[in-house]
């Protein structure tokens, strides 16, 4: 790789100080960024196509057209990254929008600290409304989790032995509320728990919620005993263990990772549904998610921002949870995280 | 046994007894008869015992589970599938009626005989008091129009009818027309005695109604009437019988009884001078043409096809929801297609399906780059774009929709950037280009609509209308509330769980394919066409399938971006369930959702296998 000038490597910041300058003289504080932004582009832009610096990420024998391909796809994979994150991320400065619009307003656009404010986050924290949503979703999605991760992981060991009379059977069972449309589990628990009068209860969307996180249980245990090293307990048994010391002191503890995925799986299933509960449930159990889509077909109020906004941030907390799982469960099983 | 081993023991372990050496020496000789166990057992049995103890063992592990899903999951979708063909309430609400009309010859034209109609009166004198009578309005008005007023408006109405009779008994004495007199009369003296002892406080506490020996036998009709009426007042109703006065039923079924021969010459019970004097009367009674009360009330009970529609709905068990969730009805004359205004599910399937078709399509078109980028690229760069894909992944679905629903109202950023960017010095000079390009792939694209036509013109399939041409100028697009908008947002959602399925596909598939590909000779285009994209498509079909089942039943997202036109069959299965309570019709379209995502999942079954469904890489 050829040395690069001096010039080369300035030039993008020169290209941002000066365009930045001329959108602040001529528009406003909005435009300078967008000209600094712009400006940094095109005099990186400039050198990197003048110097070729463009080919020193592509093999040598490349054609021109190979080349402008190369590139031309990482440009459409970029569109598709931006189609897939922008929603997510335009929601957040709008939530902190000081008007009742759904757009960013000239105010936030000139970054005058008029236009923000936190009214949509008081106002999710003050209404008690959302508040009720925020208990019931926090009553339910635990209870649920725990019932489907106490009877998944014991099932899914069940699963993982090596003699299980009509295995694919019972596993199609027991992934089935996973692949049967929501609406239809939540139509058959509809009538179905209205008949055993345990429609609109607490119990009953805890059962239903259960029942729905299953799969996720059982599909990530068992991906997690497959790795599993059937010896240890042999020998945890030869030296005097009993069964449920073995489980607890010698295979909990390794496969453990695979069953917190698995409970965050079923947690977020929980916590996240809303056509079983929209169902199922009464007023009484009007979780977070039920709020929002109320909200979202009735009157539209940017508090649903705000509460979308505190839910991104919950689920990058998840992500990152279940990414340090993953890691340590490969240290564990002896494989380098990848 | 022991004799045996001793005798067997070889070797210098002359150990006696069942160690796994003796029992490998025994198996090894070839004269020992069947292979023992070590503890002398045919091996054969004792592995089986093995395999059955750790088949138990496993099977105890999954018991909890197994039942608990059955409980909470399958059992509700047996009842959904049992509720798409129930149908008791009618031969429940109308069981005289139903009976009765087994001897009406409908093609004659006529409504059934005055016998039937007053067995409608009976049912429904009882279904007016325990107001079913509007629910069977309803439930009779999917298949006939107009029967939910017809129930409703006579239902108001045939409590009076029988009050003709009751009239005239209480005209002939006095002492009909109080309850008390009739407790006196119908129950036993047991009963009697034991409705003095209680306590009125105690609601519950009412000792139920016991029939007087003898009545049903002497005066059956009063008998059921009174037994029907008594346990409708202390169970349902949980009032004090012995303030209540009887139906005007029970008078019309008393004079049934004394005119149809009842003999009370015999009977030595209470009240016995009332009962017969009143059987001497009754002969000279004004009695009631029940059929021309019940026409009286509305000309509808004259048509013969009211009476044919409800015995047509007469059995226990009706295809009736199914037929209508493919826009078929019921007839007299047998099966038919409904009229062409009435059809609307046949569309509404054929939407979803070429609406999640759509999506899938999509979701290829846009997964595909990003799987390939994915497996490509150094395991650093690859991981930190995986972020990307993950993070819409594990946000919520409300969050997504309602940011997509932000974005692409009419004043939403979407339009509002558009506006912008037309109203810069880019936006001016390129418009002219871009509207052009556009009207050119526009043209291209309504040359097939164009042949499609032309086509479906021959096999009867669906015209479809033109793309109109863009126009220079900017309105602000129509991007919800219609078909565009559940596409975009759906694509959205659908997304990862293309990119996953298809990312762990290709990162099996060694690179050095792609370059002895070329190095032999082969374009770009060849090597990846040849070589690259046949290794993949498990990822796609294992995709698309995913895909495709989850959109097929999707409901929130149509539900808040669809407006009326880019709904789907959920949303109808919805409306019905909440909002228009015709559960059947909810169920039967439910079935046949089921039905084709159960094929769907076969499918995935035999492609990819259950057991290989990843989560989030």
């Amino acid at each position: 790789m050829a040395k690069r000038s001096t010039i080369s490597k300035s030039a993008p910041w020169i290209g941002a100080a000066v365009l930045a300058v001329l959108g602040l003289v001529t528009a406003g504080p909005a435009y300078a960024i967008l000209g600094a932004l712009s400006g940094f582009v095109i005099g990186w832009l400039v050198f990197w196509i003048a110097e070729r610096r463009y080919r020193d990420a592509v093999p040598s024998y490349y054609t021109a057209g190979q080349t402008l391909w190369h590139y031309a796809f990482r440009v459409i994979c970029g569109g598709i990254f931006v189609f897939l994150i922008t929603p997510i991320l335009v929601v957040m400065p709008l939530s902190f929008n000081a008007e009742d619009f759904f757009t960013f307003t000239p105010e936030m656009l000139a970054f005058d600290p008029e236009g923000y404010s936190l009214k949509h986050y008081r106002d999710f924290f003050s209404n008690s409304d959302w508040q009720n949503a925020v208990r019931n979703s926090i009553q339910i999605a635990p209870m649920a989790t725990l019932l489907s991760v106490s009877f998944g992981t014991l099932a899914a060991i069940g699963l993982s032995q090596p003699h299980v009379p009509f295995r694919r059977a019972i596993m199609a069972i027991l992934i089935s509320p996973m692949i049967v449309p929501l609406i239809i589990s939540a139509a058959g628990m509809y009538f179905f728990y209205s008949r055993i009068g345990l429609q609109g209860t607490y119990l009953g969307v805890v059962l239903a919620h259960a029942a729905l996180g299953i799969p996720f249980v059982i599909i990530t245990v068992t991906a997690t005993l497959v790795g599993f090293d059937n010896s240890l307990t042999r020998a945890a048994a030869n030296m005097g263990a009993s069964p449920v010391r073995t489980f607890f002191k010698v295979q909990m503890p390794l496969i453990l990772p695979g069953v917190i995925s698995g409970g965050l799986f079923a947690f977020i299933t929980s916590f996240d549904e809303v056509v079983v509960v929209l169902f199922v449930g009464s007023a009484g159990q009007k979780t977070l998610p039920w709020q929002m889509f109320t909200g979202l077909r009735e009157q539209i109020s940017p508090t649903i921002l705000a509460v979308a906004t505190l839910l991104v941030v919950i689920s990058v907390l998840l992500l990152m949870t279940l990414e340090l799982l993953r890691r340590r469960s490969e240290r564990l099983r002896g494989m380098s995280p990848g | 046994m022991t004799d045996r081993s001793a005798a067997e023991t070889t070797g210098p372990d002359q150990f006696i007894g069942a160690t796994p050496d003796n029992a490998l020496r025994n198996a090894e000789r070839a004269d020992a008869g069947p292979v023992l166990a070590a503890d002398g057992t045919p091996l054969k049995k004792s592995l089986n015992r093995a395999l059955r103890l750790s088949k138990l063992r496993a099977l105890m592990l999954i018991a909890p589970l197994l039942i608990f899903v059955v409980v909470t999951f399958i059992a509700p979708i047996a009842d959904m599938l049992f509720r798409s063909v129930e149908n008791n309430i009618v031969a429940d609400t109308l069981p005289r009626t139903i009976a009765a009309l087994d001897d009406w010859d409908e093609t004659t034209g006529n409504p059934p005989d005055n016998a039937t109609f007053e067995a409608l009166y009976k049912d429904m004198y009882r279904a007016v008091e325990a107001k079913a009578h509007t629910r069977l309005g309803s439930r009779l008005n999917y298949e006939l129009t107009g029967m939910s007023s017809l129930f409703r408006k006579s239902g108001r109405k045939v409590e009076d009818m029988g009050e003709v009779f009751q009239d005239q008994f209480e005209d002939l004495d006095g002492f009909w027309k109080d309850g008390e007199n009739w407790n006196a009369l119908m129950g036993t003296d047991s009963w009697l005695a034991a409705m003095e002892g209680w306590d009125t406080s105690d609601k519950k506490g009412q000792p139920p109604f016991e029939m007087r020996d003898g009545l049903a036998a002497m005066l059956p009709q009063t008998a059921t009437a009174f037994q029907d009426y008594a346990q409708f007042i202390q169970r349902v109703d949980e009032k004090n019988l012995a303030r209540q006065d009887p139906w005007a039923l029970v008078y019309s079924a008393l004079y049934n009884d004394l005119t149809s021969g009842a003999d009370v010459s015999g009977y030595t019970g209470p009240a016995v001078a009332e009962l017969q004097a009143a059987a001497a009367a009754v002969d000279g009674f004004e009695t009631v043409d029940y059929r021309a009360a019940f026409v009286d009330i509305d000309e509808d009970w004259a048509d013969p096809e009211v009476w044919k529609t409800v015995r047509l709905y007469g059995p226990n068990l009706t295809n009736g929801y199914f037929l209508n969730a493919v826009d078929m009805q019921k007839t007299p004359q047998g099966v038919e297609m409904r009229p062409e205004n009435q059809q609307i599910y046949i569309t509404l399937f054929w939407r979803t399906l070429v609406m999640s078709l759509a999506i899938t399509g999509m979701c290829i078109l846009l997964g595909y780059p990003v799987a390939w980028l994915l497996a490509n690229l150094p395991a650093r760069s690859a991981n930190l774009l995986m972020i990307l894909v993950l993070l819409p992944f594990w946000t919520s679905l409300l969050v997504r929709t309602s940011a997509w629903k932000v974005m692409l109202q009419q004043q939403g950023v979407v339009n509002d950037t558009l506006v912008w960017y037309h109203s810069t010095a880019v936006g001016k000079i390129l418009d002219p280009v871009v509207t052009l390009l556009m009207n050119v792939v526009i043209g291209a694209l309504n040359a097939v609509v164009w042949i499609w036509n032309l086509l479906s013109g021959i096999w009867g399939a669906v015209d479809v209308e033109l793309f109109t041409y863009a126009a220079l100028g900017f309105e602000r697009l129509a991007l919800i509330n219609n078909v565009t908008g559940t596409i975009i947002a759906m694509t959205h959602i659908l997304l990862p769980f293309m990119i996953l399925p298809l990312y762990s596909v290709m990162a099996t598939i060694p690179p050095v394919y792609l370059r002895a590909a070329k190095s032999m000779g082969a374009t770009n285009w060849t090597a990846f066409w040849r070589v690259y994209f046949p290794q993949s498509v498990p990822g796609i079909g294992a995709g698309s399938i995913l895909v495709f089942i989850l959109a097929i039943g999707y409901y929130i997202t149509p539900e808040i971006v669809g407006g009326t036109k880019g709904v789907f069959i959920s949303n109808r299965i919805a409306y019905h369930i909440s909002s228009s309570l015709n559960w059947g019709l909810a169920a039967a379209l439910g079935s046949i959702l089921l039905a084709a995502v159960l094929l769907l999942y076969w499918a995935y079954d035999r492609i990819v296998g259950i057991d290989n469904v990843k989560l989030g890489g």
